[in-house]
């Protein structure tokens, strides 16, 4: 029965019986087969021993490149922290000012937070024994997927046991190949690891420059007219930052929805940072510009920063976020996120929707704070970032070589440690897309009093003045 | 449609029976079942019914197109099997016909004394297995095609504004996941309320929609734990480790908000570091926040493109996906196979880079000690004698090996006896014996040294949050006996104990297990597709939770159950899942084996590790 079809068409082509056939496709095949293996013995045609001296002669570079001097591993030698992250954080067991840390509302210092936290450890231990998959979803994950979800008034969200992979994994679970990914250029390092996992291809568009972003797509749109077919099959995204990690400045996303929307563009927007600090409730960039939150396809998202956890999440139609599940590598493939992370997380939202000030304060805070630095520190540093944001970045009014920037900016960062507060400088790889300027990044809490704030500032510009006076610096303005 | 089916199923399963068929025949029915609800609620009720509800009725039912299909396609696929065999069958080379455990003890007369420790098994399905499960599989999609013209997506559909747009998912995709694997997808993701040791509670959940959406039932069931990887069952709520985390908690908060090259570093990094790095018997070692992220995070940075990496085709996707972000060439080798690879590396020796015919900058072979779907542990001594000749550098996955592999605990350096100090980088998870979550790079101080200056993971990760580093680092005192107890010591005999009665016991049920009889993952093989999801069903109803593993997770004819053994595990309980297994291979068909049993009782007192 099987070979009624075959027989048919073999009498049709060959009008020979079926054994013909057989036959001469077996004499076909050992023929080629032959003549393969004939083939490959033409090409290895080196002896055993030559073999064997080639294999000798070659001597690989060292595993690692080990021009630099063995690191200093000494712990009396960092500066580590001992207690508590808050305003004041204790540093080697000495009490410091603390502008450095993302902990914006002081979550991981928060006794509600602890209390439940503990709680949830004698419920569920540690650690969670495997992915989510395979008996590692718990409760809790599905409570805290629920309430980011309910929180954005989107449909699903998927948690994440790490920010990093969150971010990169989420991208390319969508874009492939074939795909096309437009991306601010000044987009944080996640996301630039997001981007190279997609091995689609990339298009940069100039910082929060519509314009660009607007001629790029217009060139795109040019090249898709020779082959309309094939690009109808493409994906297009669009991924930019709420607030940007790498300069504070809040992203135009009315500008970009606009654009998406004429273009075709799924919008990805990772709201790290943004998220519960930005908008009238703290629900991220859509409330503070007032845009629908489907008109973003994926927020992309952290218990790092403002909730002072860990671990990371993607919110979105469940269409979309689904797909996380099934092929969101870092989701599938790695153990669910702690319990107490995740509890911490939880008790941290809920602390924010019952009390709506802390999102106020912390945004009054913050602006009073950018207001301060532009007004005592212009001479010396210019303010980069959003008036709302938490994070704030100085960059010197002077543009300087990129290693004297950071050496000035270093010595700075030191002085103001030597007066107990911490600054931090954050520190890029080589491997970054577009090197972001060196910078000063100051973050902010929500508990700092009106009078650290006029401390901070007052020795920061004492810092600048030493330091600039020792390196015998003499600044635009002065 | 339904008629049809259930029809066709219903000869199959008398012609199945009549001739004395194995068994294998009956998921491959489940398959063609699966697809209408009348169909379904039959064949859950003949199972429940021990299978034996269609066994009496005789009578011939004419051959219906589908039928003819099968018996069409079936025979197809024998065709394509017999002839393309060797492709399917790497594996079969190696499995040598041995009897598991304190059986083939007495047959060790090798000049190798350690021969046993690398000695697994991966038998090879029969042909006709093989076949069912393709036409299953076929089936299965075959059927489920035609139902998604019939039903319509019910939930997840995309947003109304999004017309127009490319489709974000490509057609086969979006099938998959909504068609097929949604009718198993109840086996998966079950959510759990309580601490994943020993025992765990399952929260029960029902669908009234074919698997669309779930509802909580409101119980719970308590489930014997065969599924977490809880190797030296650390996943506790009380005890020592969660008092001293609990400290952890009250001195530090959960987080440090700040990555390490800022202000992310308390005093116990540096204690857990050297701890590690004392442990593994290694100059150094470094810890990042995530296992998966331990290497996605750091092998870009240390290859570069003119690099070449050797990658065991097994290995986990971490590994997979960390290649792909760096810029080297991959050369995939066969699942632990020293030949395959020594050949693969010569010929990129000898050819150099391609095009350009200039010598590779290095070479790195990337392999994992104990592999997590196939149960082997990799056969690291002939793995150094190929480092050493071709000078080549490793890279070790301990992923699933470092606590539950060794007399001490320390992975699998320690249990072929070989001085770590020999692999370049050891890498491995804190998730799995250690209960915590993250993992640790460790190697000689030039390597953690620069890994240390060049990770993404100290520039752009925040640092490690500290009740998770107390964890770990007791629990690692613990197992290195600094506890001042033996305790350690009881939880990695128990371990090795339960893994070795366990698999024997397995064995002479005469189900086909995977891998190395010391290896603490124990897959056992189902093969069919639809098969593998009624089992799954059938443990939890039984309240033990295993897990499954079919396609794309697994190759597609190679569904297959995972059982990980933990220290935790009594006789007891570990007795009820092997009776159940027994059980189930017999109401299934799951005795695939043709290897010779050990007929014998198998006594856990005497069982020798
Ligand atoms: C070999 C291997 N590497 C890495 C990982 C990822 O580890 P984690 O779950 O800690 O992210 C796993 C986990 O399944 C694994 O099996």
């Amino acid at each position: 029965m099987v070979f009624e079809p075959l027989i048919s068409v073999n009498k049709f082509i060959l009008n020979a019986s079926l054994q013909d056939f057989l036959l001469e496709s077996v004499l076909g095949v050992v023929f080629l087969w032959c003549l393969y293996s004939w083939r490959k013995k033409k090409h290895s045609a080196l002896s055993l021993e030559e073999e064997e001296e080639i294999i000798r002669n070659w001597h690989p570079e060292p595993l690692v490149s080990s021009s630099e001097p063995p690191i200093d591993r000494d712990p009396a030698n960092y500066p580590l922290v001992t207690s508590k992250v808050d305003v004041i954080t204790q540093i080697n067991g000495k009490n410091f000012l603390n502008f450095a840390s993302h902990n914006y509302y002081g979550f991981a210092a928060n006794p509600t937070v602890e209390k439940r936290v503990i709680d949830c450890l004698h419920k569920y231990g540690v650690g969670t024994c495997g992915p989510r998959g395979f008996y590692g979803t718990l409760d809790i994950h599905l409570n805290l997927e629920q309430k980011l979800a309910d929180f954005m008034g989107m449909e699903e969200a998927a948690l994440y046991s790490y920010g990093f992979s969150a971010v990169a994994s989420a991208i390319s679970a969508y874009a492939k190949k074939p795909d096309i990914i437009f991306a601010d250029e000044k987009v944080n390092f996640r996301i630039q690891k997001g981007l190279d996992a997609s091995r689609s291809t990339i298009v940069f568009f100039k910082h929060n420059d519509m314009d660009d972003l607007k001629a790029k797509l217009e060139e795109q749109r040019k090249k898709d007219l020779k082959n309309p077919s094939k690009a109808k099959k493409i994906r297009r995204f669009c991924i930019i930052e709420g607030i940007y990690m790498n300069t504070g400045n809040i992203c135009k996303l009315p500008e970009i929805v606009a654009l998406c929307t004429e273009y075709k563009l799924r919008v990805f927007v990772d709201e790290s940072i943004s998220l519960f600090t930005i908008g009238k409730t703290g629900r991220g960039v859509t409330e503070y510009f007032n845009i629908p939150t489907t008109e973003v396809d994926l927020i992309m998202g952290s218990l790092e920063f403002s909730l002072g956890s860990g671990g990371g999440f993607v919110i979105g139609t469940s269409y979309v976020v689904e797909q996380q599940r099934l092929s969101g590598l870092g989701y599938c493939f790695s153990a669910s996120l702690a319990p107490i992370l995740t509890e911490a997380g939880m008790a941290a939202i809920e602390v924010l929707e019952q009390d709506a000030k802390l999102k106020d304060e912390l945004s009054s805070k913050c602006r009073y704070i950018d207001e301060q630095l532009r007004k005592l520190l212009s001479d010396f540093f210019s303010v980069s970032g959003h008036e709302e944001s938490p994070i704030k970045h100085l960059f010197l009014v002077v543009s300087l070589p990129r290693d004297e920037e950071e050496t000035i900016l270093k010595s700075i960062v030191k002085y103001c440690f030597k007066r107990n507060i911490i600054l931090s400088m954050p520190t890029y790889l080589d491997k970054e897309v577009f090197m972001p300027r060196p910078s000063i990044l100051l973050t902010i809490n929500v508990a700092v009093s009106t009078s650290q704030i006029s401390e901070m500032c007052s020795v920061l510009k004492d810092a600048c003045t030493q330091v600039c006076f020792r390196q015998k610096l003499v600044f635009a303005s002065q | 449609m339904s008629y049809l089916t259930v029809e066709n199923a219903k000869t199959l399963i008398q012609n199945g029976h009549a001739t004395k068929c194995p068994p294998a025949k009956n998921g491959f029915i489940t398959n063609a079942l699966h697809d209408s609800k009348a169909s379904k609620d039959m064949c859950n009720g003949s199972i429940s019914n021990g299978n034996g509800a269609f066994h009496h009725s005789k009578k011939e039912q004419p051959l219906t197109i589908l039928s003819r299909l099968n018996v069409m396609s079936s025979n197809l696929f024998y065709f394509f099997w017999k002839h393309f065999r060797r492709l399917f069958s790497r594996h079969s080379s190696k499995s040598k016909p041995h009897l598991n455990g304190s059986a083939c003890k007495m047959q060790e007369s090798h000049s190798d004394p350690d021969e046993w420790k690398s000695r697994e098994s991966f038998e090879a399905p029969s042909v006709y297995v093989v076949a069912t499960t393709m036409l299953g599989f076929t089936m299965v999609m075959l059927l489920n095609a035609l139902s998604r013209f019939i039903y319509a997506p019910k939930v997840a559909v995309e947003n109304k504004n999004r017309k127009g747009y490319a489709p974000l998912y490509n057609k086969f995709d979006l099938f998959y996941s909504q068609y097929v694997y949604r009718r198993v997808k109840d086996c998966w993701n079950r959510p759990i309320c309580s601490v994943p040791g020993v025992e765990v509670e399952l929260k029960d959940r029902v669908s009234h929609d074919s698997n669309w959406t779930f509802q909580f039932s409101g119980t719970t069931s308590k489930c014997i734990n065969l599924g977490s990887y809880n190797y030296l069952g650390f996943a506790e709520n009380s005890g020592p480790s969660i008092e001293a985390v609990k400290e952890t908690i009250k001195t530090y908060g959960v987080s440090l908000c700040s990555s390490p090259s800022e202000y992310g570093l308390s005093p116990l990094h540096f204690e857990l570091e050297k701890l590690t790095a004392r442990f593994l018997g290694v100059d150094d070692a470094i810890i990042f926040g995530m296992g998966f992220g331990t290497n996605v995070l750091n092998l870009p940075c240390i290859l570069s493109e003119g690099c070449l990496v050797f990658s065991d085709e097994k290995n986990h996707a971490s590994l997979i996906l960390s290649l792909r972000l760096s810029k080297a060439s991959i050369t995939v080798f066969k699942h632990n196979n020293m030949k395959d690879l020594e050949r693969k590396l010569r010929t990129a020796i000898i050819k150099g880079q391609p095009k350009t015919g200039k010598p590779w900058k290095k070479i790195l072979v990337i392999v994992e000690g104990v592999y997590s779907m196939e149960g082997s542990i990799v056969h690291l001594p002939q793995l150094l004698k190929l480092k050493e000749k071709y000078k080549v550098y490793l890279y070790v996955d301990e992923a699933h090996s470092v606590g539950a592999l060794g007399p001490g605990g320390r992975g699998v350096t320690e249990y072929f006896g070989i001085d770590p100090k020999k692999i370049d980088i050891l890498m491995g998870t804190f998730t799995k014996s250690f209960n915590a979550a993250g993992g640790y790079l460790a190697g000689s101080q030039e390597v953690i040294d620069y890994i240390r200056r060049n990770s993404h993971g100290t520039h752009y990760a925040p640092s490690m949050s500290p009740p998770i580093m107390r964890q770990i680092s007791t629990t690692m005192q613990i197992i290195m006996g600094e506890d001042g107890t033996d305790e350690g010591q009881r939880r990695i005999g128990q371990l090795r104990k339960n893994i070795r009665y366990f698999r024997q016991k397995l064995h002479q049920i005469g189900v086909i297990i995977f891998g190395n009889d010391n290896s603490p993952v124990v897959p056992l093989m189902v093969y069919l597709f639809s098969k593998l999801h009624i089992v799954l069903k059938e443990f939890k109803e039984r309240n033990v939770a295993v897990v499954g593993v079919g396609f794309p997770a697994a190759p597609l004819y190679m569904g297959r159950l995972r059982f990980c053994i933990s220290a935790g595990h009594t006789k007891e309980q570990l007795d009820t899942a092997i009776g159940i297994i027994a059980e189930f291979a017999d109401q299934f068909g799951l005795k695939y084996s043709k290897k010779p049993r050990f007929e014998g009782e198998i006594k856990y007192e005497d069982v020798k590790v």
